[in-house]
């Protein structure tokens, strides 16, 4: 049996019919066709499918869309243009933050919340807090070199971490 | 990797939660943040006809200081103690707990209370609850009643929560100023589920111990005989062979390498507690 669920998907109000048992990584994908959330593991260990609901990263794979009802969803795609998620994008594309780019937007969208969140980083913070977002290719040391050149350029590092800043 | 078909239900109360769940049988199954139901659904691990939607219940979410304890409702997110957004009862104990298991996105929707229904056994809120002396509020069909943290859990992922009832949530007595705690837990990758993970806290100027062993294949291991011996001014660093011991006699079976490690967890635990 169907039942209704509405959210404020990227700024829009989205209404619709679903299955109870659909994901919200499934509802933004098959029903909104919003393909930037990813889904890799889909038990909720890899962090491929990382999406903002009410501004506060969750893993769309295991979050029943039915059971946020009302709440307002970001993906990366409604980030487009937002200043911190552009800085985080240019610094993946000047310090090769990816190589397949499968694992990217989970990436991208943990790493702007920490961003926000914490004025203290140093490498071995951002390996920590990043450790629930899996990447298969890069080997992680792009990745954190990307996410620690974005922190210096908004202020998130510890003042002792900066050595090299992003032009 | 999608689940099985199922009903949804999302009450507005947690009287009609109770009914929901009662007429459900064992065939429904309370939801909360969904971050271990909805991965156990989506494997098909876990069978459910009715799934009952507990978030929008009100009661659930209180938190209150009532002046000798915290009652944290069963709905308080891990990330809220991470971020210190609710009182402390237990200097500082649970934010540091708090912060050291699962993801940032598990802990902004992983609730207290479901951790705890769930009982796996090396999950971190149950060795936690249980040094600290916790109490668990529980809802059911017969009313209310109160159990203590460590009754709560029979077995792996076995606890006293009969048919139809609900944790409400956790009342945690405050700590002395005087209370000490030590924390030690080993996992293979940061954000992982303990291979180990021991608890102390120890308050000898009013003369009380609680040493707690979890991830210990069934319900975590109180050790009370630990617990006298610090009390009487032993040092943690002595008592390797004595910690062996208790271990052996709860009857858990550890492998060899098992014992060496929780004995590792409990005597750095210990240590930072009385240090
Ligand atoms: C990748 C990943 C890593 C994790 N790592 C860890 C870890 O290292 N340590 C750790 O402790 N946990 C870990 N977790 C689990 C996490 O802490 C979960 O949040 C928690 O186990 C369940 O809480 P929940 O609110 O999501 O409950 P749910 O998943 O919604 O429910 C869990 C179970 O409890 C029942 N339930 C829920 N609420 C109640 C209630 N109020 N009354 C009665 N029954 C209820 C449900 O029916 C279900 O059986 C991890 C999870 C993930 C996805
Ligand atoms: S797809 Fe959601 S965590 Fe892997
Ligand atoms: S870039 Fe391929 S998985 Fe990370």
């Amino acid at each position: 049996m169907k039942v209704p669920v509405s959210l404020t998907v990227n700024g829009e109000r989205v209404a619709a019919e679903i299955e109870p048992r659909t994901h919200l990584g499934d509802f933004l994908r098959d029903h909104l066709r919003l393909t930037a959330t990813h889904l890799g593991c889909e038990h909720g260990v890899c962090g491929a499918c990382t999406v903002l609901v009410n501004g506060e990263p969750v893993r769309a794979c295991i979050t029943l869309a039915v059971s946020i009802d009302g709440a307002e969803v970001k993906t990366l795609e409604g980030l487009q243009g937002e200043a911190l998620m552009e800085t985080l994008k240019a610094a993946f594309h000047e310090k090769h933050g990816l190589q397949c780019g499968f694992c990217t937007p989970g990436m991208l969208i943990s790493a702007w919340d920490l961003l926000k969140r914490r004025r203290d980083l140093d490498e071995r913070a951002v390996r920590v807090a990043m450790s629930g977002n899996l990447c298969r290719c890069t080997g992680y040391q792009g990745i954190v070199r990307s996410i620690m050149a974005a922190a210096e350029k908004v202020g998130a590092a510890a003042p002792s971490t900066i050595k090299e800043p992003l032009r | 990797m999608k689940p099985a078909p199922f009903s949804y239900v999302r009450p507005a109360s947690l009287e009609e939660a109770v009914r929901v769940l009662a007429a459900g049988g064992g065939a429904a199954r309370p939801l909360a943040g969904g971050q271990s139901l909805v991965p156990m659904l989506n494997l098909r691990l876990a069978p459910a006809e009715q799934v009952v939607d507990l978030t929008r219940i009100e009661a659930l979410r209180r938190v209150e200081d009532r002046g000798t304890s915290v009652f944290y409702g069963a709905l308080t997110p891990h990330a809220a103690f991470e971020d210190g957004k609710v009182p402390d009862a237990s200097n500082g104990l649970m934010r540091h707990v708090a912060e050291r298991f699962a993801f940032r996105a598990v802990r902004n929707r992983g609730t207290i209370g479901g951790a705890i229904a769930l009982a796996d056994p090396a999950a971190d809120w149950l060795p936690t609850v249980i040094a600290l002396g916790a109490r668990l509020h529980v809802a059911g069909p017969e009313g209310e009643r109160i159990i203590p943290a460590e009754e709560f859990v029979l077995g792996p992922y076995f606890t006293a929560l009969g048919e139809g009832e609900i944790l409400v949530g956790v009342e945690v007595p405050k700590l002395a100023a005087s209370a000490r705690w030590g924390y030690s837990k080993v996992t293979t990758k940061v954000g992982e589920y303990a291979e180990s993970m021991a608890i102390a806290v120890v308050d000898r100027a009013r003369r009380s111990a609680r040493i707690v062993l979890g991830a210990a294949d069934g319900a975590p291991i109180v050790l009370a005989d630990l617990a006298a011996r610090l009390l009487d001014g032993a040092r943690p660093e002595d008592l390797a062979a004595a910690i062996r011991a208790e271990l052996v006699a709860s009857e858990r079976d550890f492998a060899p390498a098992k014992l060496v490690m929780h004995t590792t967890t409990i005597v750095r635990a210990a240590r930072d507690a009385v240090s």
